[in-house]
């Protein structure tokens, strides 16, 4: 069969040593390889997504070769519903993104832009290869490797504070990707002393573990993919690393980054550790929903267009870990599901937010106003962008939202109810944004805003389309996504809580 | 659970569309298809865009008639059609479809939403004839007709929400239509955010349909209600009610109406009159069922309804601002509908007659006060206008028959149904029927005077208009859709109510219609309440027609300053929620920045201060430190699996 998943993997890695090696007079050309190489691996995609079978066996299109035979590593890949969805993702928002960097001029680059597009096709390689890998050394590594390429895009592409908010990102995940490390290895001796020295997902599932290690391998997992997906009080370093990048990384970073560690509890925390992964669940709902307000509010406060932005997504993420740990068929499918369209809907905001401001040369929100009447297709999109933000039926981002909700409430009533106060708050949020740079008259500052060109519709279209969509048919992705979240709750020996029984 | 009156309604159980059925779908894709068009065909459709919204609406209304007609034909206990167009989400046992229900209840405010939508649209074509923006503008009616076609058509909960929140975006963009003012973009704003603390009850209430019902369909929510616990249904109806507050602006969630005038009249018309503000009343009436099941949450609506129809009438009298009077109508009359909803099968018909009737009288003042502004270079202030009935004829006598109709001039169409409300309220129980039939009454006298008031100041008395003004009549285009909204306020009412066509009509939806029973002769209504809408129009020419109306507002007493303030609403608003909501957001900032932030730097500070003394003698730059932190990391991995692996 076609290893669907290396070539899509490998595609990006290749373009990205031909482009990094490229002389800088071939800029230009350079571009175009990035893009066309992340195009290959959107179509590829694509096909492999039309093979893909929803009633068919967990994992699919899948590769299993030795690695490091001595260890029992493994190089292995596949997909479930789960995976496949969030790579569909990521190959779809990183033609977005070099499409989005095309003429960004970077402060003080060294090397000229194709550094660039290198490391962000890096990036691809090591979340794709993160997303499919069924050996959990292997998705250590990628997950791991991915801050590197990240690490330079904010730090040597970003602002002003770019080193600070660079190393910062860093540390923090460092932190918490060493904790991983720990439960990895306190796993894999586990798997050894039970004589399968193996770190194959599917098989450590299968691992019988003392009640106390379990609890504490648990946490070095959560507390690595709590920083990933910015939960509250582990989103710090969040805000800094957006307001510091370039919107293309920026998109990179919160759409498709953030949802590994989404991605990561669902896949590892829940299913390696299930009796843990219970005795946690009301801390990790009281976080999840302190997230969901503090980001909200945090979010209303801010003066700075990609900080709130930054804010939004530790909002959207705290809704997302309350529907994973909810642990009903809706709210996990919904919290996936939520990781796609908040990826669109951030890549959209962020897209679109980055024209704005590199027009005007300001990101404060203040210095906008009355962009409307002079760039309406900007104000139109903007707008388009702001309404996913908050949610509004029709759109990807309802579909998720309201099936998290929906599904958390079934089991946590009290905490849903408190979450569902969010949708008031994003309101405010996203239209008093919209207000402020949009509306009202027109400003001096507005009168130079140049509409959208070409190629920005380019970029931002395929997004808008998406959350329409997958807000008016989500069918066929929920139907993907469900067997995946059926399998994880079997594994936690939950069901849905049944509704004749109240 | 199951009391009295639940038995009312049999199971539901829709046929399958078929014949003149089968084209429900296109009711909703004629307006979308058309806002489409528009609103991507940018400047290319300047040219026609105002007539495809028309023509759109038209042939959806049209499309209305067949199926009205086909409906007719079927039995009165058949007339309930699905259509089911395809799986929006289908995850364990929550299933939801893109599905239409063709009811009697649907069919009604399909015919009102498509035809007096149509002659709103028509009248549009001449109202917004010198707007350059005029093709946005009707791609946002499009828009709106299509949602709210959604919102009465769906055939269960979440469709209903769509198109619920659709009307909402519609709503918004038409507040802030013209959004270079920033008034009509901070009234758009606020309109959204209120309505989505009522959103917040309707979609917390589809939560616990779902985890009461195992569904959220029409069908499966209403056919499960004899198994459910009490308290979860009176739950599922005050959180409905709480929906209906925002969207229907009732109190406490009324304050966005009278900003929202900030939109184009006809979408004042339209949709902050006839047809989206009433949703809450449908919400409600097709949750019949529920709020049968529920007397608390029933008591909660004719609370909310009587409160209302009282607030909005005061703030109606207290207002110069033509648009800003009727908005505060608009409140109390939709109030009048809640209270008739919540009266259950005594009321159901009427609130519904009410709603339709209303879309026609309401529907034309608000574009009689359009024609008004349009001759008057866009005043509102109807201290600025007077003796415009020699000037305008057609806007006037137009003006006059809604007048009469929503004062409830015997014959007319308020009196046909808010007279009837009146005599449920008062029909319901002992001390509930004396309050609320007593506020009833009374707002059947405010309504009498702030109307006749409104007459007064902008038909009757000297001129007061500005030197510069010169008022004309309207162009046919807008004066002919005022003569068919007349039609309808004189004769509506008969239509409805006379003969019990609507009653009947909608008995299979909301069951039969209860007989009420006064505690008095009903002599004393029939006479007593044209008595009070006489002496509210005495009181008014008393105080309006003796003495000259002054250009400038006098200062008025308490109750006066009062309702200029809308009540207090916003001041409230303001000290309640807005500005503790800044404090806090203020606080959290500075606590993420200072707090969650301080102590992960000082973490970082003790560690980092560390290091520096070990590289003193190094440049200096944290990218360095960075880099030198990654190498460390690197070799601590590479210790620790040499350590593993021996």
């Amino acid at each position: 069969m076609f290893p669907y998943l290396t070539v899509i993997g490998v595609v990006p890695l290749v373009a990205a040593i031909v482009v990094a090696a490229a002389p800088r007079e071939r800029t230009g050309t350079a571009k175009w390889v990035a893009l066309l190489a992340s195009l290959v691996s959107f179509v590829l995609t694509l096909v492999m997504a039309a093979q893909f079978r929803a009633d068919g066996p967990r994992f699919q299109f899948v590769e299993n070769h030795a690695w490091i035979p001595q260890f029992g590593v493994r190089y292995a890949l596949g997909v479930d519903g789960i995976s496949l969805v969030l790579i569909g993702l990521t190959v779809v928002l990183v033609p977005v993104a070099i499409a989005g960097a095309w003429r960004e001029r970077g402060a003080r680059v060294d090397g000229g832009d194709k550094g660039y597009f290198a490391l962000v096709l890096t990036l691809e390689t090591a979340l794709v290869g993160a997303f499919a890998a069924l050996d959990l050394f292997m998705f250590y590594v990628l997950f791991e490797v991915m801050l590197i390429p990240m690490y330079f895009l904010i730090g040597r592409y970003g602002g002003i504070r770019r080193q600070y908010a660079a190393v910062k990102f860093l540390l923090y995940s460092l932190a918490g990707g060493l904790l991983m490390l720990a439960a990895v290895i306190a796993l894999a001796v586990s798997a050894s002393e039970q004589g399968r020295q193996t770190f194959m997902f599917e098989a450590l599932t299968k691992l019988h573990l003392g009640a106390g290690a379990e609890r504490w391998m648990f946490l070095g997992f959560f507390v690595a993919f709590a920083v990933k997906a910015s939960l509250f009080p582990f989103h710090t370093w969040l805000p800094d690393a957006v307001s510091e990048s370039r919107p293309s990384s920026a998109i990179l970073l919160v759409g498709a980054m953030d949802p590994a560690g989404a991605y990561g509890m669902i896949r590892y925390c829940l299913q390696l550790f299930p009796n843990a992964a219970h005795f946690f669940t009301p801390v990790v709902l009281v976080l999840a929903v302190i997230g969901v307000l503090y980001g909200a509010l945090a979010a209303i406060g801010q003066k700075d267009v990609q900080r709130l932005l930054a804010y939004t997504s530790v909002s959207h993420f705290g809704l997302i870990v309350l529907g994973i740990f909810a642990m009903t068929s809706q709210a996990q499918v919904g919290a996936t599901f939520y990781m796609v369209s908040a990826g669109l809907s951030m890549g959209a905001l962020f897209l679109l937010a980055g024209v704005m401001t590199a027009r005007r040369g300001s990101r404060l929100i203040d210095d906008f106003g009355g962009v409307y009447r002079v760039a309406p297709v900007l104000g139109g999109t903007f707008l388009v962008a702001c309404l996913s933000g908050l949610a509004l039926p029709g759109l990807a981002t309802f579909t998720s939202e309201f099936l998290v909700l929906l599904g958390t409430f079934s089991r946590y009533p009290v905490a849903a109810g408190i979450a569902t106060t969010g949708i008031i708050l994003a309101a405010v949020y996203m239209l008093w944004m919209y207000q402020r740079t949009m509306t009202g008259p027109r400003t001096p500052a507005a009168e130079r805003m140049r509409d959208l060109g070409r190629r920005e519709r380019w970029a931002v279209a395929p997004l808008i389309l998406l959350l329409i969509v997958l807000g008016v048919f989500p069918k066929p992705v929920l139907d993907a996504i469900a067997p995946a979240v059926k399998q994880t709750m079997t594994q936690l020996h939950v069901q849905d809580v049944n509704a004749e029984g109240k | 659970m199951s009391s009295g009156g639940v038995a009312l309604a049999a199971p539901i159980h829709p046929a399958v569309a078929s014949g003149a059925f089968s084209l429900t779908w296109l009711l909703v894709a004629l307006p979308l298809a058309s806002a489409a068009v528009l609103l991507f065909g940018g400047r290319r459709t300047d040219r026609w865009g105002h007539l495809l919204g028309c023509a759109s609406v038209i042939a959806s209304f049209v499309v209305g008639l067949a199926i009205f007609t086909a409906l007719l034909g079927h039995d009165a206990g058949d007339r309930s059609i699905a259509q089911h167009i395809f799986t929006w989400a289908l995850v364990g046992k929550f299933e939801v479809a893109w599905g239409f229900l063709v009811d009697p209840l649907s069919i009604c405010f399909v015919l009102l939403i498509t035809g007096v939508g149509g002659i709103i649209h028509v009248y549009s074509i001449g109202y917004m004839a010198h707007d350059p923006e005029r093709r946005r503008f009707f791609a946002y009616l499009n828009l709106f007709v299509a949602a709210m076609l959604l919102l009465v058509l769906g055939d269960n909960y979440l469709m209903l929400y769509i198109g619920w929140e659709g009307v909402g975006l519609a709503s918004y963009l038409l507040i802030g239509f013209w959004q270079h003012r920033n008034s009509a973009a901070v009234a758009a704003k606020k309109a959204f955010v209120v309505n989505r603390v009522g959103d917040l009850g309707l979609s917390v209430a589809v939560f616990l349909m779902f985890s009461t019902f195992g569904a959220v369909s029409f069908t499966g929510v209403f056919n499960g209600i004899d198994q459910a616990s009490h308290g979860a249904v009176t739950a599922i109806g005050l959180l409905i009610l709480l929906g209906a507050c925002g969207k229907s602006a009732q109190v406490p969630l009324q304050s966005w109406l009278l900003d929202a005038m900030e939109g184009p009249t006809p979408v004042s018309a339209l949709i902050h009159a006839a047809t989206m503000v009433t949703a809450g009343v449908y919400v409600i009436v097709r949750s019949n069922p529920i709020f049968d099941a529920a007397p608390t949450a029933q008591l909660a609506v004719t609370v909310v309804g009587a409160v209302t129809l009282l607030f909005g009438a005061f703030i109606g009298c207290a207002k110069d601002d033509i648009k800003k009077s009727l908005a505060g109508s608009t409140m109390s009359q939709i109030g009048y509908m809640h209270l008739a909803a919540g009266l259950g099968p005594a009321g159901y018909a009427f609130a519904i007659a009410h709603l339709l009737g209303h879309g026609f009288f309401k529907a034309s003042l608000f574009l009689g006060a359009g024609s008004v502004m349009h001759a008057t270079d866009d005043q509102v202030n109807m201290r600025r206008f007077g003796a415009l009935r020699r000037k305008m004829p057609i806007t006037f006598w137009t003006f006059i028959l809604a007048w009469a109709a929503i004062i409830g001039i015997p014959l007319l169409a308020g009196w046909w149904t808010k007279d009837r409300i009146v005599e449920a309220a008062f029909a319901h129980g002992p001390v509930a029927g004396w309050l609320l039939g007593g506020a009833a009454a009374l707002g059947v006298i405010v309504t009498s005077f702030y109307m006749t008031r409104m007459i007064i100041m902008t038909f009757f008395g000297k001129e007061r208009w500005e030197d510069d003004v010169h008022p004309h009549e309207s162009p046919a285009v807008m004066t002919v859709p005022l003569i068919l909204l007349s039609i309808g306020s004189v004769f509506g009412g008969w239509f409805l109510i006379g003969g019990q066509r609507l009653p009947s009509f909608l008995a299979p939806v909301v069951g039969p219609l209860k007989e009420s029973r006064l505690p008095f002769s009903s002599i004393v209504l029939d006479i007593g309440l044209p008595v009070l809408v006489l002496l509210g129009i005495l009181l008014a020419v008393a105080m309006y027609v003796r003495r000259p109306v002054p250009v400038v507002p006098p200062a008025g007493n308490v109750l006066v300053r009062a309702g200029r303030r809308d009540l207090y609403g916003d001041a409230f608003n303001e000290a309640v929620f807005m500005r503790p909501g800044q404090y806090l957001t203020r606080t959290l900032v500075y606590f993420d920045a200072h707090v969650v932030d301080g102590v992960v730097n000082g973490v970082a500070a003790l560690v980092g201060g560390a290091s520096s003394r070990w590289r003193r003698t190094e440049t200096g730059f944290v990218r360095s430190y960075a880099l030198s932190m990654l190498l460390g990391a690197a070799m601590v991995s590479i210790l620790v699996l040499i350590v593993v692996v021996l």
